[in-house]
């Protein structure tokens, strides 16, 4: 999936300036706080985020979008399925 | 007339009540400088001994001193509540409704457990985080004849990060002592991608779970607890029976700093990493550097209270509170911090447990990641002797 085929964005998460495993913790958060089909933007600068969250996501059975790098950051998109 | 207010009578508070009461000697003699500590209990707990109670050694009445008692004669202390800061016009309301002004404010509120957070862990989960929860652990450990224990974690930050695998590897030797661990299947669910947050002593701890055939789970932090399956459900919605739960409840901060606009909703203060002066917001504006987040110049935070990337330990404000104190002594001289203490490192050092007689050692800051020696005899009898002097040594500032 590129950019510009990304569902709308129902909430973005911005950890940046978190560290492991802060990014991780707000997104699990987030997701307890949303609906499924919510769609969720984390913004991390944690290097270990673009690992880790993928494997949780697809542990818990969620749909990862994709893991984006921007300027100085990444955003990994999410969609709650469960 | 300076007044220094501390809020708060655990390690950071009455350490840096003592610390600047030492240093302002002279001013609080003549009557130009006032310390005053307010605690909503008067009564010191030194907390990391609750793991202790849980495993047999320790007793709670061993654990409180009344914090007059810690306390130099030149520190004031009153027993109240705090219902309101307000920064903007530096008062401080206590729970009698008195009104105290400040010129300096040292916030070392620590942080909550709230168990009741969760549905069910209450009635299920065993922690160790309060004297009384300890000794129910304990009565539960001594109960316990086999099963399946599982050990978890109901979100991060918490108290003490080591202390959850403390816990594992001590249960663990003990059901070998008592001949009950052929009989038990123990598991322990770690919330990331590794036993522990810190790459050098998730590396060190894993092969510990390998040789004590505890089963590690990975990105499995506790999400619900099913009382009546008897039945942890993880965040990934992975299900692990158990016949004894021992859980870290969730954590937050002091419900005053929340109330009084401080801090977000977790009440972690938003901290200066070095200054330890307390952020006007949690989060810079878009295309904001943290830099240029204005900071209370008078206001300070330190200990469980911040939300600086460090563990939430009693060390941690250990060796944070000469920074809040050199800075609060050179703001009433009318100088520059200096020496050592005039800027905070991320020291911490503190003490882990792997049972048998065993302990390491976790010392780091925020440039370098601890190198924990090969766990020893040594290190466990240090943390023994450091919780046994821990009255005569940190809150007087002498180590």
């Amino acid at each position: 999936m590129t950019d510009t085929t990304l569902p709308p964005i129902t909430l973005t998460i911005d950890a940046r300036g978190s560290f492991c495993p802060g990014p991780l913790m707000e997104l699990i958060r987030g997701m307890k706080e949303s609906e499924v089909g919510d769609v969720i933007a984390v913004l991390s600068t944690d290097k270990g985020s673009k690992a880790d969250i993928p494997k949780w996501v697809e542990k818990a059975g969620h749909t990862l979008f994709g893991v984006f790098t921007r300027d100085g950051f990444d955003e990994i998109v999410v969609e709650k399925v469960r | 007339m300076q007044r220094v207010v501390v809020l708060g009578g655990g390690v950071g508070g009455t350490l840096t009540a003592n610390l600047v009461a030492r240093k302002l000697k002279k001013l609080i003699a003549a009557g130009e400088v006032q310390v005053t500590v307010v605690d909503a209990t008067g009564a010191h707990a030194y907390q990391p001994g609750y793991m202790y109670i849980a495993m047999g050694n320790e007793r709670a009445e061993k654990l409180v001193r009344p914090e007059r008692s810690l306390l130099d004669g030149n520190v004031e202390l009153v027993v109240d509540t705090v219902t309101r800061i307000d920064a903007s016009v530096r008062t401080v309301t206590l729970g009698s409704g008195a009104v105290m002004g400040y010129e300096h404010l040292v916030i070392a509120t620590g942080s909550r457990i709230l168990p009741e957070e969760m549905p069910g862990f209450d009635a299920e989960a065993h922690h160790f985080y309060s004297a009384e929860a300890a000794a129910k652990l304990r009565k539960a450990l001594d109960a316990f004849t086999g099963g399946r224990i599982v050990i978890g974690i109901a979100g991060i930050p918490y108290k003490c990060p080591p202390a959850p695998l403390e816990v594992a590897f001590l249960v663990e030797s003990e059901l070998r002592d008592r001949g009950l661990r052929d009989k038990t299947e123990i598991t322990f669910l770690s919330p990331i991608n590794r036993a522990f947050t810190i790459e050098s002593v998730s590396d060190m701890a894993t092969p510990i779970f390998e040789e004590k055939g505890i089963r590690l789970e990975l990105l499995a932090g506790v999400g619900e607890i099913d009382a009546e399956r008897k039945v942890v459900i993880t965040d990934a919605f992975e299900e692990h029976p158990y016949d004894l739960l021992i859980c870290v409840p969730p954590h937050r901060g002091a419900q005053v700093v929340i109330d009084s606009g401080l801090a977000p909703k977790s009440g972690w203060l938003p901290t200066d990493r070095h200054t330890l002066q307390v952020k006007t917001v949690a989060k810079p504006a878009p295309g904001q550097a943290d830099e240029d987040v204005p900071r209370y110049p008078d206001v300070y935070a330190l200990g469980d209270a911040t939300d600086l990337p460090l563990s939430k330990a009693g060390s941690t404000a250990h060796f944070e509170a000469p920074i809040v104190a050199e800075r609060i002594a050179a703001a009433v001289e009318g100088r520059e911090p200096e020496g050592k203490d005039a800027s905070y490192t991320g020291k911490v050092m503190c003490f882990f447990e792997v049972g048998d007689g065993k302990g390491t050692l976790l010392q780091f800051d925020y440039e370098h990641p601890p190198k924990p020696p090969t766990p020893n005899r040594m290190w466990h009898l240090g943390k023994i002797v450091f919780n046994k002097t821990y009255w005569h040594t940190v809150p007087r500032g002498r180590i």
